[in-house]
């Protein structure tokens, strides 16, 4: 908790130290200019920019823990309200990404522990290895071209067809816009849980125990299945859970390319915009996310690994 | 189902009982040092060619526009009809400069933080691994959306959002480091036989903590890069008319419709080419000076 509002704390010196001034940003250029001098110290006292930083972040804090984040000028609506209807695409999006990728690396981590040193292992260690290089957003262009441009499967952006009013919108036209954000979001996310699946899982097959059950006469996959499989499972889930950072960084770059409205394309417009209020919001809801999972993360090691719950306090 | 797994045939099994090698090795430390030299001799070659075909690549040829690429334009041309091959090249190098930037400072303070963390006792430790945990709380695009914004975009407002972005991972790994070599029986029996704590310092810490900390900045490189493409990609980075990586990549996104593919994909090789560079620079580096791998 302390946690949470010291990123707050930093979040709104952030945006209050920027020199870009809200005032001037969200009225543009030539209205400012030809403002009233009433008219612009109106606006300054509308803004607080002459109220001190912390009486400012009190303000803010206070009313953000009552529920009131602001006012979102970019969207003209409440705050609350813009992050609510765009965290469901988000959270969707996120949702579809972690558990795909979950899975899929953890699948792709066994296989190629098992087949450790064959094509197959290769294949998922430099398919890992090309990919943590790879930036997210890029991933997101190629996807683009080859299945929206080229072989037109899917549209090119949003998360709705354009032109049909929200009611007419099927559950099938969400799914369809879905597919190419969370496929490389997914993909993005498969590097790092195979890798460390992989890893865990050759451990795991070199230990005494799979050595007995296989001098019992199991295949290896049936010694795994029986003995190992649960081993590598748990820590591959706290893994997940705290990775959620990175899936949402990711997800604001792939929402930018795809159009997608989620939380991070509002960021982004609000970053660019000098949307002060929705920036911040945002900032302080992803770190929320973020904290959460590695609350269930930090709660996992426990389950997973009682020696961790015993020596609490201590850093891992 | 117990069909016979292929990888332990008889020979196999052989192989493995009576240490045969499999294949012939090449002397690994002379690979791995040769990998090494390369990346980072490669990694200058695109710093250099950048800078001298800097002005070359933002040159506009109208009557040489969307080409797609041919021998005369390798990576093909934009709708200015600037080369998207030089234009790619300029722009690496400055994604490579402002990684450096961005790598060193953040190594730097890397360094600070765990040596406070590491040898200044336990309320310090405390502050520091908070403070880590705290910048690790934030999403790190995020977080350089907020920095970036704070000091206003722009050239600089990125280079300094990713330059102080990057410390928490190098901070907790060099405070693992330092507090496993304050607790190592060397440095006791130093101690113990009186040696000045300066001394300790300079002559265990620093020769156990320097190689780790040299490792760790040139594997922040790839990831100071990326985040300066990814935000830049944004927009909240370099301006327009600067050859970056990011800029070319967003700019692409207006054409890809009209099929304009090259724009994206070349650079966005170039980019994870140059990036696995600074990853093999970096983990050879690694496996030379670390003796437990670098016989492997």
């Amino acid at each position: 908790m302390l946690l949470l509002l010291a990123v707050s704390i930093i979040v709104f010196a952030l945006v209050s130290l920027s020199p870009i001034d809200p005032v001037q940003a969200n009225v543009g250029q030539s209205a400012y200019l030809n403002m009233s001098p009433e008219k612009r110290a109106a606006l300054a006292e509308y803004w607080g920019s002459n109220v001190p930083l912390w009486e400012r972040y009190f303000n803010w804090i206070s009313a953000f823990l009552q529920g009131d984040m602001g006012t979102s000028l970019r969207y003209n609506a409440p705050v609350a309200q813009v992050i609510a209807t765009r965290a469901a695409n988000t959270l969707l999006l996120m949702l579809v990404a972690w558990v795909v990728s979950g899975v899929l690396g953890f699948a792709l981590g066994v296989v190629a522990a098992m087949k450790r040193g064959s094509w197959v292992d290769k294949l998922v260690k430099g398919y890992c290895f090309v990919l943590a290089a790879t930036p997210a957003f890029w991933i997101g262009l190629v996807f683009l071209i080859v299945f929206a441009v080229w072989l037109g499967w899917f549209p090119v952006g949003f998360s709705v067809p354009i032109g049909k009013s929200a009611a007419d919108v099927t559950i099938v036209d969400a799914l369809h816009h879905l597919v190419l954000p969370a496929l490389t979001l997914s993909v993005v996310g498969v590097a790092n849980i195979a890798m460390h699946t992989r890893e865990k899982a050759i451990d795991v097959m070199e230990s005494d125990y799979i050595r007995f059950a296989r001098a019992r006469g199991l295949t290896p996959w049936q010694a795994l299945r029986a003995h190992g499989l649960r081993n590598l499972l748990l820590p591959a889930i706290t893994l997940q859970f705290a990775s959620i950072s990175e899936i949402f960084g990711g997800s604001v770059l792939v929402e930018q390319v795809f159009s997608y409205p989620g939380l991070g394309q509002a960021a982004v417009t609000a970053g660019l915009g000098s949307d002060v209020a929705l920036l911040a919001a945002i900032a302080v809801f992803s770190a929320a996310l973020v904290f959460v999972g590695n609350l269930i993360a930090n709660i996992l090691y426990g389950v997973v690994d009682p020696r961790i719950r015993k020596g609490e306090g201590s850093h891992v | 189902m117990s069909s016979p797994n292929p990888y332990t045939t008889v020979m196999e099994r052989a192989a493995l009982a009576l240490h045969l090698p499999r294949r012939r090795r090449v002397a690994n430390r002379r690979v791995l040092l040769a990998s090494f030299v390369i990346a980072v001799v490669a990694l200058v070659a695109i710093v250099v060619a950048g800078r001298v075909v800097f002005d070359a690549a933002t040159a506009t040829d109208f009557s040489q526009k969307n080409l797609a690429p041919s021998p005369a334009h390798l990576f093909g041309t934009d709708w200015m009809g600037r080369d998207m091959f030089l234009r790619t090249v300029a722009g690496l190098s400055t994604s490579v400069l402002v990684g450096l930037l961005a790598a060193s400072v953040s190594a730097v303070v890397a360094l600070v933080l765990a040596s406070i963390a590491a040898l200044g006792g336990k309320r310090a430790d405390a502050v520091v691994t908070w403070l880590v945990d705290l910048f690790m709380g934030i999403p790190h695009i995020v977080l350089l959306i907020l920095v970036s914004y704070a000091l206003g975009k722009g050239f600089w407002g990125v280079t300094i959002a990713v330059a102080v972005t990057h410390w928490p991972s190098l901070t907790r790994v060099l405070r693992a480091e330092i507090l496993q070599c304050r607790e190592s029986s060397f440095v006791a029996h130093a101690r113990k036989f009186g040696v000045s704590s300066a001394r300790i310092a300079l002559t265990h810490m620093v020769p156990y903590v320097f190689p780790q900390f040299l490792v760790g900045l040139i594997l922040l490189f790839p990831h100071a890069i990326m985040h300066e493409a990814a935000i830049t990609f944004l927009g909240f980075g370099l301006s327009r008319d600067v050859p970056a990586i990011g800029v070319i990549l967003s700019e692409s996104m207006s054409y890809l419709s009209a099929g304009m593919w090259w724009l994206a994909v070349f650079p966005g090789i170039a980019l994870i080419l140059t990036v696995m560079l600074f990853d093999v620079a970096g983990s050879s580096l690694r496996r030379l000076i670390d003796p437990h791998s670098s016989q492997e």
